[in-house]
């Protein structure tokens, strides 16, 4: 008897996806834009850091210095001032990041076994530009003062460093974000679409027809989950072709893994939609609720920003975030090709949400105010 | 008169009897400053660290103690190479140095995961300096603007950038669309008001509503947050003012295009909300993006508006630097008015 209720409802629930003018382009357009425009733009690498030297040396040391600046990755030589006023100007109207002041008479101040130094002032506004900027530049320098003075017969110890960049070798950010990606999916398929069609059937009215019905509360609830379960899956897998197909990006770590931990958030996003949703009274009331708790989701669950940066009580806040477990998984199963056994513990976490919200989300639903 | 201002009273009792709304209206800013100011930052100043050594030396010993003692490295201790390989792939640890001395002479490898570029490559130049010790370094290193490197001073005024369209945007268009949708706009229309009177109607609360935002915004700012304070405040405020009223102008215009709050919302969501996320600068640098994408952001509002605001709060600029996003957000102001004006006055 329940089935075929459920059956029905779920009919029902299936036709107005299909009839809605809006939710078929969503999920058709939504994780195409998000697989193939955000990785494109999101991307914390500092690539280009304009430099504005003030060459007071003018000597062959400090050219050398400038043509290495200029040959560097990230770094370009953007202005030559004959003044630091000037390169303060250069630097306030956004044309450089980082000012390299080399002083007067460095080369022979080197020569004659003192230690000059060159001042460097990058810009702050953003902290990560101006740090990484300015150290690029000071690296570059050094670069070029060993190659100097071993040149000139004075070699600087030089200490033996390698460096090996595990499971991202050509340490490339895309490759970071997209796993991660997967998340956004999750979060506007599952949790934003099921609230507002819920509110909906509240505003126009329509829920009332429902609640005189026999239909119970549980059945009534999942028949407005499982399309949405489905298309998540759907959309998820979608994603993920195109991060292969398009940035030959696929898990290392094992498919099913992958799905699970889909399967169990888009439990979580949803169960917390449908519990948004039977708590409020307008659309509007329930889009801006949502949103407040997304963006909170989004910015604490160390989807842009690394999470051991945070301070020690935002860290433990984030274990109460429920997207940070999935974006640890997808990230581990991506990149490092960590095996399910190792990240058991994020899966329990996930599954302890899911079973909270769904359970909350069944129980706050009332037939009557 | 008095018709004019029974509107605006029923505007303002309409937004502000839904109290759960205008709750989370305030909420958002006051938390997403919060969170910004005090949780997150991009720049990364705890690097987790383990050792693989095979002998000690002292210099191996010193090394270690580095480690130990500097702020920006969380030392979780020497540890054996398969136990470090195993840590690294959970992602319990960021790198490990492996360090050999070899008959007076130190080697080192520096493993990182990668898997995060940002962390990697901070990660690597910070191993690089402790690791080689004093003989680095022939630069002195300042920063200018934001001394102490808070993540917030790039912030606050992304999220000024976001919050304005937000509430200026989605809720005076989907207060204008509840109005169709509802039918009351017909009473409104049959009844003397002139039509820009009921417009000019709509638009006040939310431009107050705003205003109040701006101010607690500003408030947290500059104390909580610890923006450095100056005359170019006065600045701030009315380049946000002028901002606001663009907000509203394009909720205006979005009103007139769309039929449903369903469709509004979804409007205000898709074309605003993601686009200022991901192209106006406020969390990703403009000039990263490839060229195609950074001409798309120039027709993004918000993203003249972060501009200056970054200039006028946090470098204290005189105006004269923010003259071209003023002209464009003011050019940008006057379109589209004339736009939502005539698409309004026609129906």
């Amino acid at each position: 008897m329940k089935g075929r209720i459920l059956r029905a409802l779920l009919r029902k629930e299936m036709i107005g996806i299909r009839r809605n003018p809006l939710v078929p382009k969503i999920i058709f357009m939504l994780p195409i834009m998000t697989m193939l425009v955000i990785p494109l733009v999101a991307t914390m690498d500092v690539k280009h850091v304009g430099v504005a030297v003030v060459d007071n040396d003018h000597s062959q040391l400090s050219r050398q210095i400038i043509t290495d600046i200029n040959a560097a990755d990230a770094l370009s030589v953007d202005a030559l001032c004959p003044s630091f006023n000037e390169a303060i100007i250069s630097l306030e109207g956004g044309d450089t990041d980082v000012i390299l002041t080399i002083p007067p008479d460095y080369e022979k101040n080197l020569n004659s076994g003192l230690s000059p130094k060159v001042d460097i002032q990058a810009n702050g506004v953003n902290a990560t530009k101006g740090t990484l900027g300015a150290q690029y530049t000071a690296q570059s320098v050094a670069l070029t003062l060993q190659q100097y003075m071993s040149q000139t017969g004075h070699p600087l110890p030089s200490p033996d460093i390698s460096v090996l960049n595990m499971y991202n070798p050509t340490l490339n950010f895309r490759n970071y974000m997209i796993p991660a990606l997967i998340v956004i999916l999750l979060i506007i398929i599952c949790g934003f679409l099921p609230t507002l069609n819920l509110v909906e059937e509240k505003e126009t009215g329509t829920i009332e027809a429902i609640n005189v019905t026999p239909v119970g509360k549980l059945t009534f609830v999942l028949s407005k989950l499982i399309p949405y379960w489905l298309i998540g899956i759907i959309v998820v897998t979608i994603g993920m072709c195109i991060g292969w197909a398009v940035y030959g990006l696929k898990p290392q770590g094992s498919i099913p893994g992958f799905y699970l931990a889909a399967i169990l958030f888009s439990l979580v996003m949803s169960g917390f939609g449908v519990f948004i949703a039977n708590k409020s009274n307008t659309m509007m009331q329930s889009i801006f609720v949502m949103f407040a708790i997304i963006m909170i989701f989004q910015l604490m669950s160390g989807l842009f920003t690394p999470i051991p940066s945070m301070p020690e009580w935002a860290q433990y806040f984030t274990y109460a975030i429920p997207p940070r477990y999935f974006i640890e998984i997808m990230r581990a199963l991506y990149l490092r090709g960590t095996p399910i056994a190792e990240l058991l513990p994020q899966y329990a976490a996930l599954a302890g949400f899911a079973t909270l919200f769904c359970a909350s989300a069944a129980l706050s639903y009332r037939k009557q105010n | 008169m008095s018709i004019f201002q029974a509107l605006i009273k029923k505007e303002t009792l309409h937004v502000v009897r839904d109290r759960r709304t205008v709750f989370v209206i305030f909420f958002i800013p006051i938390i997403l400053l919060l969170l910004f100011g005090f949780a997150i930052s991009t720049e990364v100043n705890c690097v987790r660290v383990m050792v693989v050594s095979e002998n000690h030396t002292d210099q191996t010993r010193e090394i270690i103690e580095r480690f130990r003692t500097n702020p920006y490295f969380d030392f979780q201790g020497i540890v054996s190479p398969v136990n470090a390989d195993l840590q690294l792939r959970k992602g319990n640890t960021d790198a490990v140095v492996y360090l050999r001395a070899d008959e007076g002479s130190l080697k080192s490898q520096i493993v990182v995961d990668a898997s995060n570029t940002t962390v990697a490559q901070a990660a690597t130049i910070y191993l690089q300096n402790v690791i080689a010790g004093k003989s680095v370094s022939p630069a002195l290193v300042n920063t200018l603007y934001n001394p102490q490197l808070k993540s917030a001073y790039n912030f606050v005024p992304g999220i000024m950038g976001m919050i304005f369209i937000l509430i200026c945007a989605m809720m005076t268009s989907v207060s204008i669309v509840g109005e169709k949708e509802n039918g009351t706009m017909d009473l409104l229309l049959v009844s003397p008001i002139k039509p820009y009177s009921i417009i000019i109607g709509k638009l006040v609360p939310y431009f107050v509503l705003s205003c109040a935002i701006l101010a607690v915004i500003l408030l947290l700012g500059y104390t909580v947050l610890g923006l450095p304070v100056s005359v170019s405040i006065i600045n701030v405020i009315w380049v946000s003012l002028l901002y606001i009223i663009l907000s509203l102008a394009i909720g205006l215009l979005v009103s007139t295009f769309v039929k449903t709050q369903l469709s509004a919302l979804m409007v205000s969501a898709v074309i605003f909300m993601l686009p200022i996320l991901m192209f106006s600068g406020m969390i990703f640098p403009v000039d990263n993006m490839p060229l195609p994408l950074q001409w798309f952001s120039s027709v993004i509002p918000a993203r003249w508006y972060i501009s200056a605001m970054r200039k006028l709060m946090v470098q204290h600029l005189p105006l004269q630097y923010v003259l071209t996003e003023v002209a464009v957000l003011a050019g940008m102001t006057i379109i589209i008015l004339i736009l939502a004006i005539k698409k309004f006055t026609k129906r």
